[in-house]
């Protein structure tokens, strides 16, 4: 190429990265940062002035209740993790293996597992508060109709239910991203190595464990990593269906809904003001960013850096 | 794909799948004929088909809320970020791909951490830049907040996309006489034209359904979104069932059937969404 060419590429480049680099780095880069320089700043009234170093973070580590809000809601959203982890990536690759066979209604299936997914969180949670509203009671005349009147019980008045019973609807709703998520992998994968497989005599067992798993386990990675994302910062499906406060006692509080209420919350309605609620955004920031990485190294992906490679 | 020969793991296939579609259908089928009932007999029967097609929740919901203008909002938004994310998006990967200069590999990581990065963590800043450029509670300041959620997907799919178009096509362009604006526009963006449609139908939904930002950035009743709405009236006549469950009827059935018509596209766009990862 002539040095013509590369004095106009220049000017070009800097105006197409122009736009997206601006709003990119001011709407969501550099508010992460504001919340980490924020987070060591206290005093009274809304905004923050004076500068006290760690303290914030030592507060919510040490003192009541900040301690005792942060590790049970971290507790919780641990627990929120793995339920929904097992739903969507043991019962959504289970699910995957089935639709990918061969038979009538296939492509149907495929097409309504992804139906609750289109529906917003907050639609999900209320629908789901409704079906197991005790006076309208047609969750538990179902249960008493199949016979098993005896499970009935408060499903959202109990802490250690109702945290399952949240996570259960978010399976319910996001249950059809991983289906397609894992479909789409399971068809990417070379019909002639399946059909040797069979006249090699393999079963479907041994199809699975030894084919399909491996090749779609970068999918189970990006699948279980955006869970993780997602249930780290999930806050709609608490206040639908246990409000901001987390009800029954806290025992749904998950990281989103802390951190809705340590940062916009008036002071004594659940509010810590602005510089602990930057605080609780920090650290949550922090969690992420290092389970993020853990289950990149987990799952053995280089993922990011494979695809960066490409452009030097 | 294998044939199953074994009727018994067929039997059983068709089992589990019905139930699991069941566990799908039938929430989303009680949500629709609960709102078509009158209040007495959501109680006496809730199980049955509505006796008659009673409207009368609807018409209540339209006479207490605006919610025609949530709708219009939602749609104005979703419509304007999607585009803002495409032009932006396609822009910056073009270059990210064709382009090697100081600095791009870097840049390139620099946008796709937004992947990772949970955006509502930094809600307090962006209350506060709104309240600076006096775009706080209008619809602007969420197109904004999506438009910069959307960007880092956008050239995770395009960059790679546009990387497989051949350079042999825009050298010729080039040796014609184009300018480099006019081979992004002419050659470039006509073939990402199924990575574009993957990027919107993806980064459809959670901007659509997204609650978080319209609850603290929105006050105003006439820039209020649907998911606002829908969760401002369900707080209000809790206890009135007829309405509660038109309001989530209407909140979601426009959707529900936009991907009924469009599922094929969706399905394609999220399963090339996955592969590229």
């Amino acid at each position: 190429m002539t040095e013509v060419f590369r004095k106009k590429k220049r000017y070009f480049i800097l105006l197409f990265l122009a736009g997206g680099f601006i709003i990119y780095t001011t709407f969501l880069v550099a508010p992460i940062l504001h919340s980490m320089f924020y987070s060591l700043f206290g005093g009274p009234g809304i905004v923050p002035k004076e500068f006290v170093g760690f303290q914030n973070y030592i507060q919510l580590f040490t003192q009541n209740p900040f301690k005792e809000r942060f590790f049970g809601a971290f507790g919780n959203t641990i627990k929120f993790f793995l339920i929904v982890t097992f739903f969507q990536n043991v019962i959504g690759f289970f699910i995957a293996v089935l639709v990918t066979r061969r038979f009538v209604g296939s492509t149907f299936f495929r097409r309504i597992a992804f139906l609750p997914t289109t529906l917003s969180v907050l639609v999900a949670g209320f629908l789901f508060t409704l079906i197991l509203n005790p006076i309208w009671g047609i969750f538990d005349k179902f249960l008493e109709v199949i016979g098993l009147g005896f499970l009935v019980r408060p499903w959202l008045g109990t802490p250690s239910i109702a945290l399952v019973v949240i996570a259960i609807v978010t399976s319910w709703q996001y249950l059809g991203t991983s289906i397609i998520f894992y479909t789409a992998g399971i068809d990417a994968i070379d019909s002639e190595v399946l059909e040797a497989a069979k006249i090699d005599g393999a079963g479907l067992l041994a199809e699975v464990r030894y084919i399909i798993f491996p090749s779609i386990l970068p999918i189970v990675g990006i699948v279980t990593i955006l869970i993780f994302i997602g249930d780290f910062t999930q806050f709609d499906i608490v206040y639908a269906m246990a409000s901001p406060y987390a009800s029954p006692r806290y025992g749904t509080d998950l990281f989103g809904s802390l951190f809705y209420r340590a940062a916009f919350f008036p002071i004594g309605r659940g509010g810590w003001g602005m510089g602990m609620g930057a605080t609780v955004a920090a650290i949550i920031f922090f969690i992420v960013t290092i389970g993020v990485l853990l289950l990149l190294f987990a799952f053995r992906m280089k993922g990011i850096g494979r695809k960066g490679e490409g452009i030097d | 794909m294998i044939k199953f020969k074994n009727g018994t793991v067929r039997t059983l296939l068709y089992v589990i799948l019905i139930i699991y579609s069941m566990s799908i259908f039938y929430p989303i089928f009680l949500m629709i004929i609960t709102s078509l009932k009158e209040n007495r007999e959501i109680f006496t029967r809730p199980y049955s088909l509505p006796q008659s097609f009673n409207l009368d929740s609807y018409i209540h919901l339209f006479k207490i809320s605006n919610y025609l203008i949530y709708f219009r909002n939602s749609i104005i938004i979703t419509l304007t970020s999607l585009l803002i994310i495409l032009a932006l998006s396609s822009l910056i990967s073009y270059v990210l791909a064709k382009y090697r200069f100081i600095g791009s590999r870097f840049l390139y990581f620099y946008f796709i951490a937004g992947l990772i990065i949970p955006i509502k963590l930094g809600t307090i800043g962006i209350i506060r830049i709104m309240l600076g450029l006096h775009i706080f509670d209008t619809l602007a300041a969420l197109i904004i907040v999506y438009t910069a959620m959307g960007i880092p997907f956008g050239v995770f799919i395009l960059t790679d996309f546009i990387r497989l178009i051949p350079e042999e096509l825009s050298n010729s362009a080039r040796i014609d006489g184009c300018s480099e604006p006019i081979i992004f526009f002419r050659i470039i963006l006509p073939l990402i034209r199924p990575a574009l449609a993957a990027v919107a139908i993806i980064n459809f939904i959670p901007i659509w359904n997204d609650f978080w930002f319209p609850l603290l950035l929105i006050r105003t009743d006439n820039v209020k979104t649907i998911p606002l709405a829908t969760a401002l009236l369900y707080g209000q006549y809790e206890t009135n069932f007829g309405l509660i469950f038109s309001v989530l009827t209407a909140a979601s059935l426009p959707v529900i059937i936009f991907y009924l018509i469009m599922s094929r596209q969706f399905i394609k766009g999220l399963s090339s969404g996955a592969l590229k990862g």
